[in-house]
């Protein structure tokens, strides 16, 4: 058993479209170690999100196993993946995905209503969230009241606020221009430097990628070897 | 109770939408109140208090009077507690749409086989001592504005008096009695059946006779005991529950039960359908979202509690300021009903049932997008943008 | 025209599209229809009631009762006060004398065949001219009884809707026992709900020596007022003359005024909160139509035509659900046999729903004017759209 957070072990996906099938990951291998950042890179359809998504739980593979931290994720049941997904993974969107009816600190809170913790705790889980990605004086705002790069501060700190081992970006910058996409990568890897957080980011950004300590490229459903940045 | 917050916010998301099946379903409950009351005034459902009073009448038919002798033989039956007499007067207040029912009776007898008639002491002891005085209930003195002391002539319909004065029957108000429950009718007057008797004569013979049972589990053995005397006699007597007698004169009316609950099915099928339109409107535009709280960790099931939670918590509060608001009105509207439903309330029960029903509505309206919730997969969800 | 030429392309194109959205447009007309339906059905009972007390009974016949009683129940009348009303002017004449009849007026418990429940049928001790005054009476089954003997004949609706009524049947009221020897039908009038039998064999059994009215056949119509002023202004006499038909029409009002006044009631609440569920239907469907009608209004489709468009689809939901409700109710009510209490007599009437012609029409001219109520507000909201905003909408 190797010691890293991720394993990931001859994956294949395959979707069927009506008669079409699509062959997404093909004998996919992958080891992520604890503390890590990588960057996933490829092209559009090459199933970057697809492996993001087997990664976090939120898909099965058509075979093959997926691990994190020696934990089977194909063996689990859809009710142990949600459990074990508030608790160890973290999700960052491009599109970031806040409920529009939920303020700012209501949005972080979420993933804390799933925990036994009391009103008074989850508050103050939420403030510090909300103060690392330095955005204290917005807790009451509502979505459509932010900027873009407020609301995907508010994802991270949604993403953190549980203090998950593991960290997944599903193109974070896609919707950002350069400047503030700058900032929210500084906010990632900081993250993952001061944090010790593991980040497994998904982009099409080279800017991105520099910042990750690894970069992987993903073709046609499978990893063509990369230089590390 | 953590995720009421946000319950709330999703409902107000389309503040117009919710505001419109709230008030859709809230007056789906008004209605739903006022039929129950409708229901209760036709004394369908009505459960009076035990099966401790009988009543006997003409086998024949009601309108056939019953000799006064028997009232002895009665009150010698074995099982019998007491019994007294009643004779339907007829009489008319000014105009016959004046409608109302007035009685001669005895009026000791009265207040003891009645005791749910609340009487104070004064008005009580007036009652008893006036040949002349009418006992009438609250509903009736309001209607007619009438008080104590006040004098007021009735007009005889099918009695005649005999004694050469004026044809009208003045009534002197000695008492005004109350209803110890809700379901007792406030609307009637009773007066003195020897003040009857003096004007019209004695033709020896009483309208019907109320009689207490000792042992309510008996009531039918006594009811056959009373009506074995009088067989083959020139007048039979048909004895039986009151209860038995107000559910037969609820059937005379009609099938009013079952034209009002057909009423009422037909206002939730349509309210149903309403909400549950809204509620699948909410989840369909919500798809994403809903992939979101699942990506966070919100099991399947949570999901599915949430959507549910929505509908059930539009429905009850809804449900719950309809049979307020009900509760509230229905007061009002007796004044307005009370010559055609004397009795015209909305009884606890029907308040129970109403809850249950909010709740069992917003099951049913939230159960199909709460189940397509529950089934939606994530990767498909946050696809959808 | 131009104008006209707008509305119908952009109405044509909104009922085409009705497809799209018919899971949330079914749920108006179901709305619509349920409301229609219980609006129709429930005034189905007054309107049936009033026809069987409006059938079979004639302004050329009068009724007489003692003064100050407005119903048979209350009244009562001697034996020589019948006489002389029975000669009194105005009053036709056969061969055997004035065609008036002196009735008796009680009821019977006869059980209903619905609940088994003993219910207040109304028993009439009639004299033999009572067949010439009601001309509509006829022996539709058995034989008329015979004066002088405990015979009865039975009217069809009291056979259909009360038990034990049968021709050869005998009934035990009292210490008398009864034949029924026939079935009568009276042009589906009220009578139809009674039993009838020979005066003279009733008055003893219920030990009554006087009646309770006087049924006369008048010379004509116009022959009532001379009729009435001769009975009111002789000294021997106290009564009240009416004439039959408004005798009876006056005894359905009770009845009728619960009936409607509960309909509407009923009708209005339900049709409030169906109104509200076509909003959201509207308020939907312009949303979800939202682009479509800005780029219209780009391409120079004026407001007007817009709104007309809305109201046309929203009235359209509501003609359908008005008229399912109300074909739904006509086939579920009408004709529909049952009795009731008449509430001045404390007897029963038989008579059929009736789903009447006019109230189809009223029952879908309250539906068009939910759609009305439901489609105006969300065609106001569609035609101030900023076109810009609309186009942009995804």
């Amino acid at each position: 058993m190797s010691d890293a957070l991720v394993q990931v072990s001859d994956v294949h996906k395959v979707y069927t479209r009506g008669a079409e099938r699509v062959d997404v990951l093909k004998g996919l291998e992958l080891e992520v170690g604890r503390g890590e950042f990588l960057a996933l890179m490829g092209p559009s359809g090459s199933g970057k999100t697809t492996l993001l998504n087997l990664i976090g739980g939120l898909d099965k593979p058509t075979s093959g196993r997926v691990a994190v931290a020696g934990r089977d994720l194909t063996r689990a049941s859809p009710r142990e993946l949600a459990h074990w997904r508030a608790r160890h993974v973290g999700f960052v969107f491009q599109f970031y995905n806040l409920l529009p009816v939920l303020t700012a600190a209501r949005n972080i809170e979420l993933p804390l209503l799933l925990t036994g913790l009391s009103r008074a705790e989850r508050q103050k889980h939420v403030a510090a969230a909300l103060e690392l990605v330095g955005l204290a004086d917005r807790a009451g705002h509502y979505p459509m009241q932010l900027s873009g790069g407020q609301e995907q501060r508010v994802g991270i700190a949604r993403a953190i606020v549980n203090d998950p081992t593991l960290l997944l970006c599903d193109e974070p910058t896609g919707d950002l221009d350069r400047q503030t996409a700058g900032e929210i990568l500084d906010l990632i890897a900081e993250l993952n430097r001061r944090y010790e957080k593991t980040v497994i980011m998904v982009t099409h950004d080279p800017l991105a990628a520099e910042r990750a300590r690894r970069v992987l490229h993903m073709d046609k459903g499978m990893l063509v070897e990369a230089q590390a940045a | 109770m953590k995720y009421l917050p946000l319950l709330w916010r999703n409902l107000m998301r389309r503040k117009i939408r919710t505001t419109f099946t709230f008030l859709s379903i809230t007056v789906a409950f008004f209605l739903f109140g006022l039929l129950m009351a409708i229901r209760t005034g036709f004394g369908v459902g009505i459960e009076l208090a035990g099966q401790r009073r009988l009543l006997t009448v003409h086998k024949m038919s009601m309108i056939q009077p019953l000799p006064f002798r028997y009232l002895a033989q009665i009150q010698g039956t074995p099982g019998v507690r007491f019994v007294t007499h009643m004779t339907w007067f007829g009489g008319v207040y000014q105009d016959p749409k004046n409608f109302f029912a007035n009685m001669a009776v005895d009026p000791e007898g009265i207040l003891r086989i009645y005791p749910e008639f609340v009487v104070d002491g004064d008005d009580r002891e007036r009652w008893v001592n006036t040949r002349t005085g009418a006992l009438i209930g609250r509903k009736l003195a309001a209607r007619f504005g009438w008080k104590l002391g006040d004098r007021i002539p009735i007009q005889p319909t099918f009695f005649r008096p005999k004694d050469g004065k004026p044809d009208t029957f003045e009534f002197e108000v000695v008492g005004i009695y109350r209803g110890a429950t809700p379901d007792i009718d406030e609307t009637q007057l009773f007066f003195h059946y020897k003040y009857l008797m003096e004007r019209t004569g004695d033709p020896g013979t009483v309208g019907w006779y109320a009689v207490e049972v000792e042992d309510p589990a008996r009531a039918d053995e006594v009811a056959h005991a009373i009506d074995r005397q009088f067989a083959n006699s020139p007048a039979e007597t048909k004895t039986a529950t009151e209860k038995a007698f107000m559910q037969s004169f609820a059937n005379q009316i009609g099938d009013t039960g079952a034209i009002l609950t057909a009423i009422a099915a037909i206002v939730f099928f349509v309210i149903l359908l309403i909400a549950g339109n809204t509620m699948a409107q909410a989840v369909r535009e919500r798809t994403s979202e809903l992939g979101v709280l699942k990506t966070v960790g919100f099991t399947d099931l949570t999901v599915m509690a949430l959507v549910l939670g929505e509908a059930v918590l539009l429905a009850c509060s809804a449900g719950v300021v309809g049979l307020a608001l009900v509760t509230l009105a229905v007061p009002a509207l007796a004044k307005a009903v009370e010559t055609f439903l004397p009795i015209f309330y909305v009884p606890g029960r029907s308040l129970a049932l109403g809850l249950g029903l909010a709740v069992l509505l917003g099951l049913a309206s939230g159960g199909v997008p709460a189940y397509l919730a529950q089934r939606l997969s994530i990767v498909e969800a946050l696809r959808k943008r | 025209m131009r104008w006209l030429a707008q509305t119908v392309a952009i109405s044509s194109v909104n009922v085409m599209s009705l497809g799209q959205r018919l899971g949330s447009s079914s749920v108006a007309v179901v709305g619509f229809a349920g409301v229609v339906a219980v609006f129709v059905a429930v005034l189905s009972i007054a309107e049936g009631f009033q026809r069987v007390m409006a059938r079979g009974v004639s302004p050329d016949t009068a009724l007489v009762l003692r003064a100050g009683s407005d119903t048979e129940m209350s009244s009562g009348l001697d034996l020589e006060h019948t006489r002389i009303i029975k000669d009194a002017p105005g009053v036709m004449r056969g061969s055997d004398g004035p065609v008036a009849s002196a009735e008796l007026f009680v009821i019977v418990d006869v059980p209903k065949r619905a609940t088994g429940t003993d219910a207040n049928v109304p028993l009439r001790g009639v004299e033999p001219a009572a067949f010439a005054v009601r001309k509509a009476v006829k022996i539709v089954e058995g034989r008329p009884f015979r004066e002088g003997q405990n015979e009865v004949i039975a009217g069809r609706a009291a056979a259909r809707e009360f038990a034990g009524l049968e021709v050869g049947n005998h009934l035990r009221w009292g210490d008398n026992v009864w034949e029924v020897v026939g079935l009568f039908s009276a042009g589906d009038s009220v009578y139809e709900s009674e039993i009838w039998t020979d005066a003279r064999v009733a008055q003893p059994a219920y030990r009554r020596t006087g009646f309770q009215s006087v049924y006369a056949r008048l010379e004509s119509p116009d022959a009532f007022q001379r009729f009435k002023d001769a009975l009111t202004s002789d000294p021997r006499l106290d009564v009240e003359v009416k004439r039959e038909d408004e005798y009876y029409e006056a005894q359905s009002q009770v009845l009728r005024t619960l009936v409607r006044t509960l309909g509407n009631v009923v009708a209005l609440l339900m049709a409030v909160g169906a109104t509200f569920g076509a909003l959201n239907t509207m308020y939907s469907a312009v949303a979800a139509r939202g682009r479509e009608i800005a780029t219209l209004r780009a391409l120079g489709f004026q407001a007007g035509p817009v709104l007309v468009s809305v109201m046309a689809e929203s009235l359209l939901l509501a003609l359908l659900g008005g008229s399912i409700g109300g074909g739904v109710a006509y086939l579920v009510a009408n004709g529909y046999q049952t009795a009731t209490m008449n509430f001045q007599t404390f007897s029963q009437v038989a008579f059929q729903l009736a789903v009447t012609p006019r109230l189809l029409v009223g029952g879908v001219a309250y539906a068009l004017a939910m759609g009305i109520c439901g489609g105006i507000f969300p065609a106001i909201r569609a035609v101030r759209a900023p076109i810009a905003m609309g186009l942009r909408e995804v």
